[in-house]
């Protein structure tokens, strides 16, 4: 174990007992943060994302959820085998989260000093005052005029309550902040002041992150580290250069090609055929494999290991040689019976996509143009 | 900065200092004007149950056997009862009797009443089924009759009257915070508190609690009138309060013998009973208009 990581997961497990079955919402998932560092976990709505953090904080809703197996290496302490009380410690003081949604994740009928508040005298033994004190801080810290301590959160909007929950998450100074896709619920403009706070109060504060999104321009903007996630796996694993410039994993390649290009004059845009599998019963082998145009026997048999295609990138493809083939093709060639009209549009647009990975630098490139834009 | 702090001002001169929630409620009842009334009604029903040596006429026990059975007139208002004594005066008295009863039955029920609620609702499974099924077990037996029983077995008194009413009010409260804290519970704010490190008791005071208040106060003002009922019905049956200290259902059973010769000693304790039941359910709706927040306008 490197000395350096500050959480290490190793094997997480995470399924929902329900009525309609076993929900396997995370399978053998394992990932290592250093001090300081940013990650960014990447998916679809239902790849396990919430989960693994929901995870990390001990904190799945039980029942339906059962941590299967795995543990959660924090500070060489495994957050699986706490107590209770243990782990109360390490919410809020250690690890925090910020929610999705900051119009339901504040306490409507309690002024936002006073939630501020709360959340330092949970974990240090302050005076009622001194906490207040404390809280008025932590609120000017985010943005938010200390005067407004007394207020409600229904008098804030919704970019200013997420500043509020920002602040609760940060009161102590945790050393790890769990983001939930922070910005889904904000405007656009909201969306990068907010995003910008979050990397400067990383920055200053030398908090670790892991920014849950499934908005890959949002994690090309704060994070250094990428994963990927689907069907409750890591499917593709490295640095932002790895995973933005050497994509190699055709899940990853498929989201890549969904996004519309800012300065390409694309047609259409190439969304992944098909839909995630029904988590109830995943697919066998490489849960993949139903909607992958690189898909062999090989692949309905066996799960691929998460193997390193360079160093630090890590993959888990049979095929992860093959860097950078499209979906388009793949596609156009479903719908042959149709009409020939159709079909030969349908080529015509596969031929301008992004087919190259050098295209999806200026994705990133996009990406990050298009933050700056917003930001002022 | 500064663009911020003046739309501040103006938020706040919109929602009249901007307290919020409570402020909002409270400027919604404001608009009610039968709630008001009520609400005057009622203060002024406390007051006077509060100040009742200074303001009754007489003292509630003096017996005067020249002046019984008088109709009301100048000396004495609500005239007199079987053995002289000033009706106004019982009345006045009896509002104390009442009141206290009512109000320490409703919180002795909210708080008892409250806390399995709240247990049951937040730790669901095997907790939830073993109170609300003994929850059911009172409920099955009708209010009246558990409080007869309760009143019967213990000796009469005023503690007595109160625990033998206010429990068969526990289990209403019960469910009625109950679902408040299952709906609450898994509201995100609830998640959020979690993981900031609260402990479970501090989320089920300081977060679950104060956001189900709107149903169980309105639950307590329409109770309230309940349980006056249920007082002045124990103490007819001669299980409440006893003599000689006055109360409006003593009055009422005390009344019974000469009902059809001299029926205004009957009259003025039940309009007591009917003004104090009517201005607390009139309060009760108000309230409940006032605190729901899909009401706003």
């Amino acid at each position: 174990m490197n000395n350096n990581n500050l959480l290490e997961i190793k094997n997480l497990t995470i399924q929902y007992k329900t009525d309609n079955g076993l929900v396997h919402a995370v399978n053998d998932l394992s990932l290592s943060l250093e001090k300081g560092e940013s990650l960014g976990l990447v998916g679809e709505t239902g790849a396990g994302k919430t989960t693994t953090a929901l995870g990390i904080m001990n904190l799945v809703p039980d029942p339906p959820g059962i941590i299967v197996g795995g543990e959660i290496q924090f500070e060489g302490r495994d957050l699986l085998k706490l107590n209770k009380q243990d782990m109360r410690k390490v919410r809020g003081e250690k690890i925090s989260m910020v929610f999705q949604d900051p119009m339901t994740s504040l306490n409507p009928v309690m002024t936002v000093g006073k939630q501020i508040a709360e959340s330092i005298s949970i974990h240090e033994s302050l005076s009622r005052k001194e906490a207040e004190r404390r809280a008025v801080d932590v609120l000017e810290m985010v943005g938010i005029p200390g005067e407004r301590f007394n207020e409600y959160p229904h008098q804030f909007s919704g970019g200013m309550r997420q500043r509020v929950v920002i602040a609760i998450a940060l009161a102590c100074r945790p050393d790890l902040l769990i983001a939930d896709e922070p910005t889904t619920a904000l405007d656009v403009t909201i969306q990068a002041q907010v995003l910008d706070l979050i990397s400067n109060l990383k920055n200053e504060q030398q908090t670790s992150l892991i920014l849950i999104t499934h908005d890959l321009g949002v994690v090309a903007e704060i994070c250094e580290k990428v994963a990927i996630m689907y069907a409750g796996r890591l499917v593709e694993y490295g640095t932002l250069g790895d995973i933005y410039n050497h994509t190699r994993h055709p899940y990853s390649i498929g989201l890549f090609s969904s996004i519309p290009s800012v300065d390409g004059d694309e047609k259409r845009l190439t969304p992944i055929p098909g839909l995630m599998p029904d988590p109830i019963n995943l697919p066998e082998g490489c849960s993949f494999w139903p909607r992958c145009n690189r898909a062999t026997e090989e692949c309905k048999k066996a799960v691929p290991a998460l193997t390193e295609s360079e160093p630090g990138h890590w993959v888990r493809c049979f095929h992860a040689g093959l860097e950078g083939s499209s979906y388009k093709n793949d596609a156009s060639n479903k719908n042959e019976t149709s009409k020939q009209d159709d079909t030969s549009k349908k080529n015509d647009a596969s031929r301008k996509g992004p087919q190259t990975h050098a295209e999806y630098a200026d994705t990133e490139s996009a990406c990050k143009f298009l933050g700056s834009l917003v930001s002022e | 900065m500064s663009r911020t702090s003046s739309k501040h001002k103006k938020t706040a001169k919109n929602q009249a200092s901007g307290t919020g929630y409570w402020a909002n409620a409270w400027f919604r009842l404001k608009k009610n004007k039968g709630a008001m009334i009520s609400l005057a009604v009622l203060i002024l029903m406390v007051l006077i149950a509060i100040f009742a040596d200074i303001v009754s006429p007489y003292p509630y026990d003096l017996q005067n056997a020249d002046h019984a059975f008088q109709t009301p007139s100048k000396q004495h208002l609500l005239g007199t009862d079987n053995f002289g004594r000033d009706i106004l005066s019982r009345i006045i008295h009896g509002g104390r009797i009442s009141l206290l009863v009512g109000f320490s039955s409703i919180i002795f029920a909210i708080i008892l009443g409250g806390l399995l609620g709240a247990l049951s609702g937040y730790y669901a499974g095997a907790v939830d089924n073993i109170i609300m099924r003994s929850m059911d077990i009172l409920m099955a037996i009708p209010g009246m009759l558990l409080a007869i029983t309760l009143a019967a077995a213990f000796e009469p008194g005023l503690n007595n009257v109160i625990i033998a009413i206010g429990v068969a009010e526990v289990p209403i409260y019960a469910r009625v915070i109950r679902s408040s804290v299952l709906t609450i519970k898994g509201q995100e704010f609830i998640e959020a508190a979690e993981s900031i490190g609260a402990s479970d008791a501090r989320i089920i005071l300081r977060h679950i609690i104060p956001n189900c208040m709107a149903p169980i106060i309105v639950q307590a003002t329409l109770g309230m009138a309940g349980a006056i009922l249920s007082v002045a019905a124990l103490s007819f049956l001669g299980l409440g309060i006893q003599p000689p200290t006055p109360e409006w259902g003593s009055m009422l059973a005390n009344v019974r013998q000469h009902l059809t010769t001299y029926p205004h000693m009957a009259v003025f304790p039940g309009l007591a009973i009917m003004i104090t039941i009517f201005a607390l359910n009139i309060l009760g709706d108000g309230l409940r208009d006032a605190l729901d927040p899909r009401l706003k306008n």
